[in-house]
């Protein structure tokens, strides 16, 4: 991957969650779609704001318990009939209300390691890297007490002036460039 | 603190920004001053840790013999103690999936380290069926692994049904607590001055930045834990109540034994929450978050659960009067006034008696006694196990095989060990870790509300 240089984009820093939102839905109202929020809770209306409504860890979370109890029951059904079969009390080999226990929990287990890891993956982390911390003022605030809205550079409609004087508009208490 | 417009306890004391929450919190930890009282408890605790290794190193020396347990006691204070901190591990899912589920976000001060507490827990739980097994060495035959004697394991028994639900309960949790963390850890990244400190914190917190993208994510992935874990805290106690269940041993072969465990289990697990929550809101002056409310409503939680297990324990009686089985009668005479009666009777005073003054909300509110009732109730829920493990086994069909059941002191060492290694790992979590959730506590705060839109920008410019 060649390095990248030069802007990354502008961010904007507010006070309070209502201001954040107000400039990203203004934003996403003229068009601009390259844009995040950074915020230090759960904000979902910015979120709405940004046009981001689904996510698919749901779904990597339904795979991941398909596969746990598939595993699982199948691995019995095999050790128990084929592999070592064993003969309790002349119960069957195939006791299949004896096979949904662990099949149970390894569902749960698949799907929640699916729905933990699946979530990190799709959101890009670990990555201990990234240029919006060479911003002087964002590792001061955006987990902690500060809400910022970044306009990314390689959105068509980015302008590093006309850019800023859009957030200008919206009363941040900052807007600052952020390099790669 | 009462909240004038609804007339309730307030979760959190008013005044708090979100600034004040995170220099509060994330201070706990980013200190360079450590307490001297932290240094004293870890120092203590850290000594039963050293006793825990000694009985365990004696035991892998010279066998489970040094234990109490005999035939027909075969199942010891091994699995009493087992069956203990795996049901007080259970509150801390409790509180961290079932509540958020049901949006009870009083929840949002303690969960973390509820949770904590659960992993901590289970460590010390599942250390006890390990040891117990005689040759720990050959622990890992429980597993399904392919190795070279083509031997497997036999699903049918409900003991490898625990090895699965234990060791998920486990995994789940650690992740549920991990990926819960996640955002305070970036804070604490953030906030630390010490070199160390950005990079171990830098190293943890994976590179969060808050992204409302990855809190959509998040969030939608913090919903399905709770909502896998509720079903697995709700399976792990049962399957370990099939242990006994599932025998055909009078005092065991009742179907009553699930539910009655799993609201067993929330019951001592709430009865933990609360000793371990008194002395740290003391210590480190955090009564302005985890408040009387939060006390108030653990109150009632154990109320309610302690009356669940009454209830089993009514059945319990009931049945075995009303099966009609001459074993089954004389199990419960023998339980109650046989030569291990007492302990039959420490656990009704303690789980059932003494837990009705609970109703009295002044008790409720009131710390010092509700620390007291915690330790009751836990001490109650110990018996409760050791009657259903040792009076049971005591007396069978045959008046010639009866025996009777006295731990060694290799029994208490192990016990007092793992309520050191409990402590000790306590002590350092709440010294490195964000023991309550920052980013979670934000959301209660009235400054997190969103205006209307329609509300006019104060000094708008257009």
């Amino acid at each position: 991957m060649p390095v990248q240089e030069g802007t990354y984009g502008l961010l904007a820093e507010f006070d309070t969650p209502s201001d954040l939102v107000r400039a990203a839905q203004a934003a996403y109202d003229s068009g601009y779609r390259r844009m995040d929020c950074y915020t230090p809770y759960p904000v979902e209306e910015a979120a709405a704001a940004i046009g981001f409504h689904r996510d698919n860890v749901s779904l990597i979370c339904l795979i991941g318990g398909l596969l746990g109890v598939v595993a699982m029951f199948s691995l019995e059904t095999w050790i128990s009939v084929w592999a070592y079969p064993l003969n309790i009390a002349g119960r069957p080999y195939y006791s299949w209300p004896a096979f949904i226990v662990p099949a149970y929990e390894w569902t749960i287990l698949y799907a929640g390691l699916s729905a933990a890891f699946g979530m990190l993956a799709a959101n890009g982390l670990p990555q201990v890297y990234h240029p919006l911390f060479n911003a002087p003022n964002f590792r001061s605030g955006a987990t902690s007490d500060k809400f910022f809205l970044c306009l990314e550079s390689t959105d068509p409609k980015f302008d590093i002036a006309e850019s800023r004087a859009f957030l200008e508009k919206h009363q941040p208490v900052s807007v600052v460039e952020v390099e790669y | 603190m009462v909240d004038p417009v609804t007339g309730e306890l307030r979760v959190i004391a008013p005044g708090h920004t979100f600034k004040s929450i995170t220099e509060k919190l994330a201070g706990i930890v980013l200190t360079s001053h450590t307490p001297l009282g932290w240094w004293g408890g870890l120092v203590i605790a850290g000594g039963g840790v050293g006793l825990l290794g000694l009985a365990v190193t004696w035991l892998f020396l010279k066998g489970v013999g040094i234990w109490g347990i005999t035939i027909p006691v075969a199942w010891g204070f091994a699995i009493i103690n087992f069956v203990w901190w795996i049901g007080i591990g259970h509150a801390g899912t409790l509180i961290s999936a079932i509540l958020l589920l049901f949006k009870q976000s009083w929840r949002n001060s303690i969960n973390r380290f509820a949770e904590a507490m659960t992993i901590f827990a289970v460590v010390c739980a599942g250390l006890f069926p390990l040891i117990h097994t005689g040759r720990p060495w050959l622990g890992y035959w429980l597993f399904p692994l392919p190795f070279t004697m083509n031997v497997w394991p036999q699903f049918r028994s409900p003991l490898l049904w625990d090895v699965f639900a234990v060791s998920t309960y486990a995994t789940i949790s650690v992740v549920f607590w991990y990926i819960g963390m996640i955002p305070d850890l970036a804070t604490l990244r953030d906030g630390a001055k010490s070199k160390f400190g950005q990079f171990f914190y830098g190293m943890i917190a994976l590179g969060w930045r808050g992204s409302v993208r990855h809190w959509v994510r998040y969030e939608t992935a913090s919903l399905l834990l709770a909502g896998l874990s509720t079903p697995l805290v709700l399976s792990v106690h049962t399957v370990i109540s099939f242990d006994f269940a599932v025998a055909l041993l009078p005092g065991w072969h009742t179907t009553i034994f699930p539910p009655y465990f799993v609201a067993g289990a929330v019951y001592s697990g709430f009865a933990m929450v609360i000793t371990l929550a008194v002395p740290i809101r003391k210590f480190y002056h955090l009564e302005d978050i985890v408040t009387i409310r939060h006390i108030d409503n653990m109150g009632k939680v154990m109320l309610l659960t302690g009356l669940i297990v009454a209830y089993g324990y009514g059945m319990e009686v009931f049945m075995s009067w009303y099966s009609a089985s001459h074993w089954e009668y004389f199990m419960m005479w023998n339980r109650m006034f046989g030569p291990m009666g007492w302990a039959y009777w420490v656990l009704i005073t303690c789980n059932i008696a003494l837990p009705q003054l609970m109703w009295i909300r002044k008790f409720r509110t009131n710390v010092a006694l509700m620390f007291i009732m915690s330790f009751i109730v836990n001490t109650g829920m110990w018996f409760e196990r050791f009657v259903i493990v040792v009076t049971s086994l005591l007396r069978d069909y045959l008046p010639s095989s009866w025996g009777t059941y006295k731990a060694t002191r290799w029994d208490y060492a192990t016990f007092i060990g793992t309520l050191g290694l409990f402590t000790f790992l306590f002590f350092l979590f709440i010294r490195l870790l964000p023991m309550i959730p920052m980013s979670e506590l934000r959301i209660l705060l009235p400054e997190a509300k969103i205006h209307p839109k329609g509300e006019p920008l104060p000094e708008a410019g257009d």
